[in-house]
């Protein structure tokens, strides 16, 4: 471990691969900041990565979400499975810092080598996260993690979008925690393949489970049970034809607190992973994670590729003439790119 | 740029003080650090391998109990055990003055007690990084 040289690419991935924990955090750390050693490290890993069963855990704060995570997690090391940790909480617009507490109720799995948590700030833009986790996963993912569980505070379409990269998506809702189900408000609801209800030692969860249930009978069409994430997939994919059954998520009371209910809710987690398996919708969700990424960063590449190309000068003339409405956005960029590209 | 300082704090031992720990970690992502609160009861063992798995460039200790003369020599010790040797460690909370030489004899980069500025702290952070305060 002491003449591993965790600077380079080599060294760090044959380390990754080797179970050295140093070498896996300093490659989240390369990809976070966006280093120069990023892309290489993504191409070298991304081929050992896939095998990972991945599970989005989302919910407003403070319905349990950490604590749950904290059992779940102690159920798989119980079945001999290693699990990696990704806990995601807001950057302050303010500042650019952020608190990351998740770990204070991840407490019992410190120790063990089975497990690693990683937590994340939101940090920039929404797209860029969604990404960023995306390849964070993977890394644990090639670091040979058997369950790969991403804690994020679901509040918007960012969680949304970090969702995707999730096989199965657990949305924790706790009773008391206003009138309505938070599902419904935060839009979630078709990105859920599993409801929690936490904090089922506390008054009124059979009103939450109602309420979820009866939600889930009247607002889900059939075809959104049949698909996988609903809205991501095409109707008109052949596969779809040949599901079998289509999926219900079930509505599972837990007490995180005293691991109430845990058990249960893995059970459901592996048999949503066994449903993906067997109904070809893992395979389906890979090919259409992998067309929204190959697009999102065939974008991305455009664009720096084009503004390095573009003399800031013109840029900003073009700027000001759009500004001053002599010329219209569209026109302007058009112009831009077809100077350019003489 | 994206490159953030990362920020441990930890409370070691069995002490339950947690008060100042929490006004340190709040104050310190108000000055734009990612800061990864463990919570109280850490043993320096668990502190270590959080400070490693997060890949934090600072470790902050905050102990009211009496016991830094023991917990901390621990901590630095561990944090050696996995590789971690440049990571700036900080001590605060209730420290007599006494111990505060040998603290930084060791290796530790600041010791802060009641009514410390946060300044204070982010200056010794950005020096012990070789960054210029923002
Ligand atoms: C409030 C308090 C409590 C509360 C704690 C509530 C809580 N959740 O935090 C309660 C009532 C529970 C409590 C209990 C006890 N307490 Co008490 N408590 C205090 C008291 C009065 C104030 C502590 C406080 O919150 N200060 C306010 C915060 C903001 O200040 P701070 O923690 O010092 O933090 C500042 C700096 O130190 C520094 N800092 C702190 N941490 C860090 C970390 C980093 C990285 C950095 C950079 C800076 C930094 O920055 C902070 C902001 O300026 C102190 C006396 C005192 N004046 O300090 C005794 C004191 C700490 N308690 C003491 C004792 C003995 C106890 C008990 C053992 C009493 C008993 N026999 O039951 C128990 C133990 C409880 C336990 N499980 O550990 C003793 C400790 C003696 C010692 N060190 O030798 C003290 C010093 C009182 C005394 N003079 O005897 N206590
Ligand atoms: N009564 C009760 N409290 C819980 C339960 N699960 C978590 N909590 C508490 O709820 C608070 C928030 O928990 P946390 O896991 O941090 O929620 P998160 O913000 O969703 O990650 C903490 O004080 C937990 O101890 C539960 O099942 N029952
Ligand atoms: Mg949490």
């Amino acid at each position: 471990m002491t003449n591993t040289d965790l600077t380079t690419v080599g060294g760090l991935t044959q380390a990754l691969e080797a179970g050295n924990r140093r070498a896996l955090a300093r490659v989240i750390s390369h990809i976070e900041n966006n280093t120069d050693l990023a892309l290489p490290l993504l191409a070298a890993l991304y081929p050992r990565s896939g095998k990972a069963h991945i599970i989005g855990v989302t919910g407003a704060p403070g319905t349990g979400k950490s604590t749950l995570v904290n059992q779940l997690a102690g159920v798989y090391r119980q079945r001999n499975l290693t699990v990696g940790v990704i806990a995601i909480d807001p950057t302050s617009p303010f500042s650019g810092g952020a608190l990351l507490g998740d770990r204070v109720r991840m407490r019992d799995l410190a120790g063990d080598p089975g497990v690693f948590i990683r937590s994340m700030a939101t940090r920039g833009s929404l797209g860029g996260l969604a990404q960023a986790t995306a390849d964070v996963i993977m890394v644990l993912d090639a670091a040979g993690f058997d369950r790969i569980i991403i804690e994020t505070v679901g509040v918007g379409q960012s969680e949304v979008e970090i969702a995707s990269a999730a096989y199965t998506t657990l949305v924790v809702e706790a009773p008391g925690m206003g009138d309505e189900v938070q599902a419904i408000k935060a839009g979630i609801l078709e990105i859920a393949d599993i409801f929690a209800v936490n904090k089922a030692d506390r008054e009124g969860v059979d009103r939450t489970v109602m309420a979820l249930k009866m939600m889930l009978n009247l607002g889900v069409p059939e075809k959104f049970q049949v698909m996988h994430h609903g809205r991501m997939l095409p109707v008109n994919l052949p596969e779809t034809e040949n599901l079998p059954q289509g999926w219900t998520p079930p509505v599972l009371k837990t007490v995180a607190i005293s691991g109430e209910g845990a058990e249960e809710l893995t059970e459901a987690i592996e048999n949503h992973r066994l449903y993906l398996e067997q109904s070809g919708g893992r395979i389906l969700r890979d090919r259409l994670r992998a067309a929204t990424e190959l697009r999102m960063i065939m974008r991305d590449y455009l664009l720096e590729t084009l503004l390095a190309r573009t003399d800031a000068a013109v840029l900003e003339e073009m700027v000001e003439a759009v500004a001053r409405r002599e010329i219209d956005p569209y026109t302007a960029v058009r112009h831009l790119v077809n100077e350019k590209a003489v | 740029m994206d490159r953030k300082v990362r920020v441990l704090v930890a409370k070691p031992g069995l002490d339950g003080h947690d008060r100042g720990a929490k006004i340190i970690a709040r104050a310190l992502r108000d000055s734009g650090y990612e800061v990864i609160y463990t919570g109280i009861r850490q043993t320096p063992d668990m502190i270590a391998e959080a400070a490693l798995q997060e890949d934090v460039d600072v470790v902050g200790l905050s102990i009211l109990s009496g016991a830094h003369m023991a917990l901390v020599p621990r901590v630095i010790e561990k944090l050696k055990e996995l590789g971690m040797e440049d990571v700036v460690v900080l001590v605060g909370g209730i420290i007599p003055d006494e111990d505060v030489q040998t603290l930084l004899d060791m290796g530790v980069a600041g010791v802060f007690g009641p009514g410390t500025l946060t300044s204070e702290i982010v200056e010794t952070i950005e020096n012990a990084l070789g960054r210029q305060p923002a």
